[in-house]
């Protein structure tokens, strides 16, 4: 077996943080190597470093790539050597269309004058490379999330690509998109392109992965390989988070109440395409003190739901009713959810949770300023303590209530959005991925509080594409597919299987 | 933390650390000192008599005014407005054809002329906010159909003479208080007497509220120094107006104009709303704000606003005129830049739009005491425009 590529000694400093601390990195040539740890590990710096993002120069270490010592000044560099980094925002261009986004920055021209034939003749063939069968014409944003993944890794393709790297490829894609990605990535290594995969999904890590090397701290613990057996996710977690994880879920003793809060029959169409329904007559209901799951593959409906509820922030021809303790609810507008005691913590907390620029004391109190405020004046005094007393309740790690969110980690950014709403104190609370694309240690900590407000007596809606999670933590499930509830399962009787088979079970029944 | 439960202390910053993490606020500030230092040399000290002083503030006061509403617009996502001149054209034509024409009681027409504004704001504010046309294009639009509509009223002649008591507003003066005491007219000094010990006790009061909230405060000096730098620019600047004739009625209607929407922007819940909607418009909407009315207010308040500019303009220049209020909304979006507001929306005040009024306004007033044509001013305040917006990617680059 052949090293393809060697990082040695790599120490990279941002001001005055260690964020790579001598870390050692070694990929054999064919194979696929999965990095993995919390986030602030330094994963991406290091990715960062390899593709040339980062510039010789700003990092102290070596490069051997193929047994030569590599200095890349940008990532021109590096892609000359067919080393290829796919980030986790998709690059893009939406009014371009597929052929035209393959060759960017790589056009097929002669004398800059772009020969469409060829663009359009070698695109095709390499979009059968990665199982895309789409006309090459198509604009990118008439694609899914899952095959514009597809045309990234078919741009790289174009590039000659020998040492593919991949931040969170699958992140933002439902099972399916992710499991025909994953066999992508099988496909390539048998055609010889070694890969760097960065994920937080464990079982998809085990699924494809030759070996894992862990990071920590900005430090590398240790790289296993998977042929010698052993290995698991609890196995990985452990090395990720320096100690053995016992629980994953915190343990609860639910208390739970009476009916809350119900929801009859409730119909949305589509806001942009005419006639589309896209929630088809759900009805559900949530006690008191109860952790009720949604859940689903995306694109079953969950956001939109949860949108519409929450005073018609989606969709529109809606029809339904809402009842609390009974009475029924008027939710037009936002304001008026609010009013009535409801929440929504979005799935998307960067463009639809905070305002990046605001700090985090401003961020904590905006749905809640009636609360700080007399006659419409805000009390600089009373908001300071509000801000001051969830950053510790929540543990909130930052300078001061004075730091912008933007400059938070995406477990305490989703801490901010979380205390905001806290704040606002609501009776229902709908958590939309409460936990998407934070670290292990950050979930553990929102899955305590998300508890705690059950325990309070609240009804929680928490919806959620990772099935651990929503089996760890719910008391009840409801399994939602194509914009209806086709399964309710009781914590005892749920599983991933069960949960699946729901979903299947109403796919057949449509054909 | 030594003290175990208790509250943390305050702290108390560095110097060093207060300048740099307020940079961006003074550096404007300062660039207006030294600008101001600059032509008070060229101009052989021409630039600060006391009847230069006055003039500066009459000649902007129209700028002032506009970037005050300028600044909300672009608060609320780099919006701006293109239709203000315009506006303020319309109303003056309107007032002035009124005052003038049909003999109206002054009070009476300038009731009608503000109305005017909120009813041309509202219309603006409709196709803004809910048919969600972009500002830049129905502001456009409104740039065409009031300047139009002005030429119809006044058919493309000037209007004047106005009444004295209708001019007064933009070159009255309050009168003495104290008349026969000194040379000097005593109630710009009176006033900015009381106000400077109002703001002694505003901030020793609020800096002791601060330290006992354990909020950071700045070292003690630097506290001090610039209680004193403010205090005393405050007083030379009464002593100046008093040696000419006095407290501007302008000044006031200013003074009040500043003080309220500074208030309004930093104190309020709807001032927080503006901030909100331009920082993340959909966060904002998730919770709970009805951005929409606050984009209609806002475009409602700018077209109140070029009124109130129309008429003091109109007043100042004793005269309604077709072509009159052209470039106005340049000026106000060039202020508004300077002073530090973000073309993408959600980072400004009303103060920095202020100063960046006042950088303009002086170097136009400086320029031209040095014989400078209006060509190269134009060119020049190009070039301010630009590197004052320069600085402040660069700042906020360097600071990540």
């Amino acid at each position: 077996m052949q090293t393809i590529l060697e990082m040695k000694n790599i120490t990279k400093n941002f001001g005055g943080v260690k964020a790579l601390n001598n870390v050692n990195f070694k990929v054999t040539a064919g194979e696929i190597h999965a990095l993995v740890g919390e986030n602030g590990a330094g994963k991406s710096t290091l990715m960062n470093i390899l593709s040339g993002v980062l510039p010789y120069g700003t990092y102290s270490g070596d490069i051997f790539y193929k047994g030569k010592h590599c200095v890349f000044r940008s990532i021109r560099d590096s892609e000359k050597n067919g080393i290829v980094i796919i980030h986790q925002e998709l690059a893009l261009v939406p009014y371009l269309s597929i052929g035209e986004n393959i060759f960017l920055g790589n056009e097929r021209a002669k004398r800059g004058v772009i020969d469409w034939e060829k663009t359009y003749s070698e695109a095709t063939k390499i979009l059968r490379m990665v199982g895309l069968h789409d006309n090459p014409h198509m604009l990118i944003k008439d694609l899914g999330v899952g095959k514009q993944q597809l045309v990234e890794i078919a741009k790289a393709l174009a590039k000659d690509v020998q040492l593919l790297i991949l931040d969170e490829p699958t992140a933002a894609l439902n099972e399916e998109d992710a499991d025909n990605l994953l066999r992508l990535l099988l496909e390539l290594k048998k055609n010889g392109i070694t890969s760097i995969l960065i994920s937080h999904k464990l079982h998809e890590v085990i699924k494809v992965a030759d070996s894992i090397t862990i990071l920590r701290d900005g430090a590398t613990i240790e790289t296993l390989q998977v042929e010698h057996g052993g290995i698991n996710e609890d196995r990985i977690i452990k090395g990720m988070v320096g100690r053995e994880l016992v629980d994953r879920f915190p343990k609860r003793q639910p208390r739970i109440g009476d009916v809350y809060f119900e929801v009859k029959n409730w119909n949305v169409y589509d806001p942009l395409i005419e006639g589309r329904k896209v929630i088809k007559d759900v009805s559900l209901k949530v006690h008191k003190g109860e952790i009720v799951g949604i859940s689903g593959l995306m694109g079953s409906g969950r956001t939109e739901f949860a949108m519409s509820i929450f005073g018609k922030a989606y969709g529109r021809n809606i029809s339904g009713q809402v009842f609390k303790d009974g009475r029924e609810l008027q939710l037009d507008t936002v304001q008026q959810a609010i009013n009535n005691g409801l929440a929504y913590v979005t799935e998307d907390r960067k463009t639809a949770g905070l305002i990046g620029i605001e700090d985090i004391k401003h961020n904590i109190s905006l749905s809640s300023l009636n609360k700080i405020s007399k006659r419409g004046i805000i009390d600089d005094d009373l908001e300071n303590a509000a801000a001051t007393t969830y950053r510790e309740k929540l543990n909130i790690k930052s300078s001061s209530i004075f730091q912008k969110v933007q400059n938070l980690s995406g477990g305490n950014q989703q801490k901010v959005v979380l205390a905001k709403w806290i704040f606002a104190a609501p009776d229902i609370l709908i958590l939309d991925e409460p936990t998407r694309g934070i670290d292990v240690g950050a979930k553990y900590e929102i899955y305590n509080i998300i508890n705690q407000l059950a325990e309070e007596g609240k009804a929680i809606i928490f919806i959620s594409s990772e099935l651990p999670e929503i089996l760890g933590i719910c008391d009840r499930i409801y399994v939602m597919n194509e914009g209806r509830i086709v399964g309710e399962l009781m914590k005892e009787e749920a599983s991933q299987e069960s949960i699946m088979k729901c979903i299947m079970q109403s796919n057949r029944g449509r054909y | 933390m030594e003290n175990g439960k208790m509250k943390p202390a305050a702290k108390v910053t560095s110097i060093g650390y207060t300048i740099r993490t307020n940079m961006r606020q003074y550096a404007m500030l300062i660039a207006l000192i030294v600008i101001m230092i600059f032509f008070q040399i060229a101009t052989d000290g021409v630039l600060l008599v006391p009847m230069n002083v006055t003039n500066l503030i009459l000649q902007n006061s129209y700028v002032l005014i506009l970037a005050i509403g300028m600044t909300l617009c672009i608060l609320t996502g780099g919006n701006i407005d293109l239709s203000v001149g315009s506006v303020a054209a319309f109303t003056a034509a309107i007032v002035g054809t009124l005052v003038i024409n049909k003999k109206m009681d002054v009070t009476l027409a300038l009731t009608i002329g503000l109305l005017i504004g909120a009813v041309i704001g509202s219309w603006q504010g409709f196709w803004i906010a809910y048919v969600r046309i972009p500002p830049f294009i129905a502001t456009l639009a409104g740039m065409l159909i009031f300047r139009g509509l002005t030429n119809t009223i006044l058919k493309g002649l000037t209007l004047s003479p106005f009444p004295r008591s209708f001019q007064k507003i933009s070159s009255g003066y309050i009168p003495d208080i104290f008349p026969n005491l000194t040379n000097l007219n005593m109630t710009p000094i009176v006033i900015a007497a009381v106000s400077s010990l109002l703001l002694l006790y505003v901030q020793i009061r609020n800096r002791k509220r601060k330290f006992e909230n354990s909020r950071e405060i700045m070292p003690r000096s630097l506290f001090v120094a610039q209680l004193i730098i403010v205090i005393l620019a405050i007083n030379l600047f009464a002593l100046a107006l008093a040696a000419h004739k006095g407290l501007p009625i302008i000044l006031v209607i200013l003074g009040v104009l500043i003080f309220v929407y500074h208030f309004f922007t930093t104190k309020t819940v709807p001032g927080r709303y503006i901030y909100a909607l331009g920082g993340n418009e959909k966060a904002a909407i998730l919770s709970g704000i009805d951005t929409k009315k606050v984009l209609f207010f806002v475009y409602l308040n700018m077209s109140v606003l070029s009124a109130i500019a129309g008429i003091a303009f109109a007043a100042r220049t004793n005269s309604a005129f077709p072509l009159m209020g052209n470039g106005f909304e340049m000026d106000a979006i060039a202020a508004c830049f300077i002073g530090g507001a973000s073309s993408t929306g959600g980072i400004g005040t009303v103060i920095g739009a202020i100063i960046g009024a006042l950088v303009m306004g002086v170097l136009n007033n400086g320029m031209s005491i040095m014989g400078i044509g209006s060509d190269w001013q134009m060119t020049i305040k190009g070039f301010v425009l630009l590197m004052a917006v320069a600085f402040d990617v660069y700042s906020k680059t360097k600071s990540k």
